[in-house]
């Protein structure tokens, strides 16, 4: 099986789906680039992180659409699109510029079904990278699917390696409902084998990515490989665990979550984002409530503190939550109890 | 030209500091010690000094993600800018911020921002302190081209006129919002008269040329100043680095940028023209600019030994209390 980007997995499963489906569409800001340039090239970014790199040139400034800066429009052409009859796939560079489009995304697009009687078909997925790790400051390196998931009929899907993110955003163009699509800018270039043709991978069923006994981790984006390094160093003491990626946080796969807790009695939920309200927590009481009696000890959540994201390379290192913090949790709630 | 020598000689220092800031941090970045983001506003000196020249620590600014010119403009200590870059503990803001959001509210600058188009609405409600106070201060925003199309930014610019607050929008027109040019992205291309839709006046300005638009300034100023409302400075210019470093720039013909710096740049202009007036001679200013650059070698030199913040550091300045 070829091994690829994932930034190369998600092109590709672009590519695949424009050429079956004339309905698709790409618009965001630099999906090419380019346009108005006095070199006359097109295509001259892509997309800043090269997700939309040749679209132009097989599918035409038609199908992929340039836009100014006006995030709020772009997810609200968007929205328009899909209710007329496309399926776009609209690209916000970072995800921290949910702020500027914040109406159109949970006003508009995640309640037209509801509000109209389910009479509305919404077939947008909207791409954003997200999360820290490369010194971008507090408005650039949010972890904010947190409160997309939060909104009552989004879709929410977070991959941690090429292979799901391929599959997953083969389901999510073909999806009916509103999509947000979280691409971690460290991981976009996280290698993994991945099958040429086409291939979807369901909404709301969770990766078994380890198989344990001792504890159960559950873990997205990013957190999926500080995990399995944290698992590395825990295996070699005959530690294992389960090791759960959702992949999708809405819908979110609650029955591995709590069958495997069944098993172990011992859960951490690692999440990048901060902890109050986060996916952690949503996670940590779905299995207080439905999976107490299984429970041998208190559930660790391990997040990024209450705070934005800073800058400094030294304040970003004890911002994100790592491997060492993922492998105290698990500890811990092997003492506990 | 009702600038005297002294205040000449203060333009031509803030502009020389500010090329060579950010020609250093060129050549800095590559060394890859700084890190994140870092977008250079060398070629558009004219603009941020032509603006800031007039303006004291009680007027405000709102920069953008390019703001390293209008900080120093407006009178940042240079030495707590470049440690901010470099992420130390001691720099402007702790290095919890880094370039994009170097701020310093006792000089007025509210701040760069990374959200394009964040800058405007928050520049009407400055001048809407402004105005209450009534002590004749105003607020500036810097927005680009490509901000300008943000639906904020057309916001700022109706409410700033509605409540007739002292507020002056600065556009600057560079040709580029990251790999687009404004020939595509900008509808209508005269920015100028988009902003004349809102009733409010523009004073055109060569941004290439301090004197250009240090005078629009002073004709935006005369309008805000008076309680005649918001005003507006449109400037053309270019930048000559990529949009951040490590941009490629294929969107961008070979050569451009060298012809602009051979036959536009600002610093050049400058001297030729007070030279030739015979307000300044060259000995002057190139004694300006050994003296520029060793303030940067020294900010440079101090950015990199200082020390970087500590871990625990990460939980401080969320709130005042909680
Ligand atoms: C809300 C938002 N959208 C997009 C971006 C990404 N971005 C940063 S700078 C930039 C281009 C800005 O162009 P312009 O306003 O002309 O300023 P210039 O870079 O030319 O100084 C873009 C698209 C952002 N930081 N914030
Ligand atoms: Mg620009």
């Amino acid at each position: 099986m070829p091994v690829i980007t994932l930034r190369e997995a998600l092109n590709e499963a672009l590519h695949l789906e424009m050429a079956r489906d004339p309905r698709v569409i790409v618009l965001g800001e630099d999906v090419s680039g380019g346009a108005g340039g006095t070199s006359g090239q097109r295509d001259a970014a892509g997309g800043i992180f090269g997700v939309t790199k040749g679209l132009i040139h097989k599918f035409g400034d038609g199908r992929v659409i340039d836009t100014p800066i006006s995030e709020s429009c772009i997810i609200g052409a968007a929205n328009g699109a899909a209710l007329a009859g496309l399926r776009p796939v609209a690209e916000l560079m970072f995800a921290d510029f949910v702020g500027v489009a914040m109406d159109q995304i949970f006003n508009q697009a995640a309640k037209f079904r509801y509000m109209f009687g389910g009479k509305a078909r919404t077939p947008l997925v909207i791409r954003m990278s997200f999360g820290a790790g490369m010194n971008c400051a507090a408005q650039h390196s949010q972890t904010i699917y947190p409160f997309m998931t939060a909104v009552p009929g989004l879709k929410v899907v977070v991959p941690s390696n090429p292979y799901d993110a391929k599959g997953l955003l083969l389901t999510a163009i073909r999806d009916d409902d509103p999509v947000v699509f979280f691409e971690h800018k460290a991981l976009y270039s996280r290698k993994g084998e991945v099958p040429d043709g086409d291939y979807m991978i369901p909404f709301g069923e969770a990766a078994l990515v380890r198989e344990g006994e001792h504890a159960t981790i559950v873990a997205l984006g990013r957190m999926v490989p500080f995990a399995e390094k944290a698992l590395e160093k825990l295996n070699a003491e005959g530690i294992t665990c389960d090791l759960i990626d959702p992949r999708t946080t809405s819908p979110l796969d609650e029955e591995t979550i709590l069958e495997s807790v069944s098993n172990t009695g011992r859960l951490v939920v690692v999440d990048e984002s901060p902890p109050r309200c986060s996916v952690a927590s949503d996670i940590a009481a779905i299995v207080a409530q439905k999976g107490f009696r299984d429970l041998k000890a208190p559930i660790e959540i391990v997040t990024a503190p209450h705070t934005p994201v800073p800058f400094a390379r030294e304040l970003e290192r004890a911002y994100v939550p790592g491997p060492a913090q993922i492998e105290a949790a698990v500890r811990k709630v092997l003492k506990d109890g | 030209m009702q600038l005297n020598r002294d205040a000449l000689l203060q333009a031509y220092r803030r502009m020389r500091t500010i090329r060579e800031f950010e020609e250093r941090l060129h050549i800095e970045n590559r060394t890859g010690e700084i890190a994140g983001f870092t977008h250079l506003y060398a070629g558009q000196e004219a603009v941020a000094v032509g603006v800031c020249e007039h303006l004291t620590d009680k007027d405000w600014i709102a920069s953008t993600h390019r703001g390293h010119g209008h900080c120093i403009a407006k009178g940042c200590d240079v030495g707590g800018m470049m440690k901010e870059i470099y992420g130390r503990a001691d720099g402007l803001c702790k290095g919890k911020g880094g370039s994009m959001h170097i701020a310093d509210l006792d000089k007025g600058m509210l701040g760069a921002n990374a959200i394009v188009g964040g800058g405007p609405p928050i520049a009407v409600g400055a001048a809407i302190a402004a105005k209450l106070a009534g002590e004749g201060h105003v607020a500036v925003s810097f927005t680009g081209d490509g901000g300008s199309n943000q639906g904020t930014v057309l916001e700022a610019l109706n409410m700033a006129a509605v409540l007739k607050v002292p507020k002056i929008f600065v556009f600057e027109n560079n040709g580029y919002s990251e790999h687009t040019g404004a020939s595509y992205a900008l509808a209508g291309q005269d920015l100028g008269r988009r902003v004349e839709g809102f009733g409010i006046p523009v004073f055109r300005a060569d941004g290439f040329d301090f004197f250009s638009v240090y005078e629009a300034m002073r004709q935006a100023l005369e309008v805000s100043r008076t309680g005649g409302g918001p005003a507006c400075v449109y400037a053309t210019c270019t930048r000559y680095f990529g949009h951040f470093e490590g941009d490629p720039q294929n969107y961008r013909a070979k050569g451009e940028v060298e012809k602009f710096r051979d036959e536009s740049d600002c610093l050049k202009g400058f001297r030729a023209r007070v030279t030739e007036a015979g307000l300044i001679d060259a000995a002057t200013l190139d004694a300006i600019d050994a003296e520029v650059l060793a303030e940067i070698d020294t900010a440079t030199n101090d950015a990199k030994s200082a020390a970087p913040p500590v871990p625990a550091d990460v939980l401080t300045d969320v709130y005042i209390s909680y």
